[in-house]
């Protein structure tokens, strides 16, 4: 294995690496916030919505994200939507995502025992505070873990990006592999990188699955 | 304002798809009284507490509160009142719960300051001290820090008491407030009641304790199939109803107590 090809292509390796974190980063941010909002909206009673939004996370659950991301890609701009490469993967990712996230929090809302509702209704709680004060953290204990797993997940869909050249690890270490012709070591490296970056959510994922759940271990 | 009513129900009926919980309920409730809620279980008594606040709505019939109409709109015909107002009419009537209900993420402190700042706007600070004084009262001083996972049954009992007069209501409905208790722990509870009776607190209470009901009520509601079937001071509903099905429960009640 030759080390110095890594300080050769360390650069881009680098900004590979910046850009699979930020487009994993941003299209989780966009996967919770549309699964939360998704969530919530499945909650009005307006049963033609409710199909409508069950119907979505049904085609997005089943259909594979290399397939949403070309729709997305050679589809946006038929109906007028021209996007950067990075912003278009950003967006596929947080559509992906939040038809999962908005599962999660279904269960979540789910999962809040009514009479913890009852009580703040009955003193006269908004339903703005009730949803932040009461539901979501109560909730939190029950989701942080499948929150975290669906993190995860999402990280490793992030290579599927390269199809359509978002510049992100994958991509670069597919260059260097092209270049170099040294594949294994290339792609070595991605792994080990990668594990390392997920190894490093799933600990962040622990901290707040802790912090989440900590007034039932308080004195 | 004196001579209205604090709660008065005509005519409230409810139903859960084929069956009526409540049929044709009048009652009648002033200031500083305070009316129990017997019957056997399934008779109605939690749902004809629950249309109080409206945490139930009821099909027909009118429930006001101090002369105020809750849960819909005066109008003819009625449509269900909006969300803001009838949370505006909610903070003057508390409620205690059979399960207590306090939220666990928060400390008994918290919980009971939760309210004071979102709903009738405290600083923190105020809340917080508003808060310490009305678990000192409950007798929970130094169980501020706590989190109800820590706190006996009595003792959340107790905190969501609290939590409720915190409000400064003006009516309290007690949904089975000792029903999930283990024995030893019910004196607590029902003397923190018997405390609030004394300083005069107009209270409805949904209670198997006929102990507490006869000696702090002064009038009984009997509840059958959601009917009134008896209703009267506690003298003349335990002891000189000629009800049948008043006897026949009170009589259950008795064998089951008695050992």
């Amino acid at each position: 294995m030759d080390v110095s090809l890594f300080l050769h292509y360390g650069p881009s390796l680098a900004s590979g690496l910046g850009v699979t974190l930020l487009c994993w980063a941003a299209g989780a941010a966009l996967g919770v916030v549309l699964g939360f909002a998704i969530a919530l909206l499945r909650r009005l009673p307006v049963p033609p919505l409710r199909w409508l939004l069950r119907a979505l996370i049904e085609i997005v659950r089943g259909t594979p994200f290399l397939v949403q991301l070309y729709l997305l890609y050679d589809g946006g701009p038929a109906i007028g939507l021209r996007l950067a490469d990075i912003p278009t993967g950003i967006l596929a990712l947080g559509i992906y995502g939040s038809a999962y996230f908005a599962e999660i929090f279904r269960a979540g809302f789910d999962s809040v025992p009514q009479g913890q509702i009852e009580a703040a209704l009955s003193l006269g709680l908004s339903r703005g505070a009730i949803l932040w004060r009461i539901r979501v953290p109560t909730m939190l204990v029950a989701i942080v873990p499948a929150l975290t797993n669906m993190l995860i997940i999402l990280s490793k869909e992030v290579v599927v990006l390269s199809v359509i050249a978002v510049p992100e690890l994958m991509y670069q270490v597919q260059s260097m592999a092209a270049e170099t012709f040294a594949a294994f070591e290339t792609i070595l490296a991605l792994a080990l990188l990668y594990w390392l970056m997920v190894e490093l959510v799933a600990r962040l994922g622990r901290a707040a699955e802790r912090r989440a759940t900590a007034f039932l271990r308080a004195a | 304002m004196t001579d209205v009513a604090m709660v008065e129900m005509r005519g409230v009926a409810k139903t859960f798809g084929a069956l009526q919980v409540l049929r044709d309920i009048d009652l009648t409730v002033q200031t500083s009284e305070v009316v129990c809620l017997i019957g056997p279980s399934g008779s109605g008594k939690s749902t004809l507490l629950r249309c109080i606040n409206f945490l139930e709505p009821y099909d027909a019939g009118e429930v006001r509160i101090e002369g105020r109409l809750i849960g819909y709109t005066e109008t003819s015909p009625r449509r269900p009142m909006p969300h803001h107002a009838l949370q505006k009419m909610r903070r003057a009537i508390g409620m205690v719960f059979q399960h207590f209900n306090l939220w666990p993420h928060m400390t008994a402190l918290e919980n009971v300051a939760e309210a004071l700042v979102r709903v009738r706007g405290f600083s923190r600070t105020d809340a917080t001290g508003r808060a310490r004084a009305m678990l000192a009262r409950v007798g929970l001083a130094e169980k501020e820090k706590s989190y109800p996972a820590r706190l006996s049954g009595g003792q959340q009992q107790r905190v969501a008491i609290a939590r409720s007069l915190a409000m400064e209501p003006r009516l309290m409905l007690f949904d089975e407030p000792t029903s999930a208790l283990d024995p030893e722990l019910v004196g607590e509870v029902l003397q923190v009641m018997r405390d609030l009776a004394a300083e005069g607190m107009t209270m409805i209470v949904v209670t198997h304790e006929m102990g507490f009901a006869a000696s702090v009520a002064d009038r009984i509601a009997f509840l059958d199939h959601g009917r009134i079937v008896a209703s009267g001071s506690p003298r003349a509903v335990l002891h000189e109803s000629e009800e049948p099905r008043v006897r026949q429960f009170l009589q259950t009640y008795h064998e089951r107590n008695s050992f």
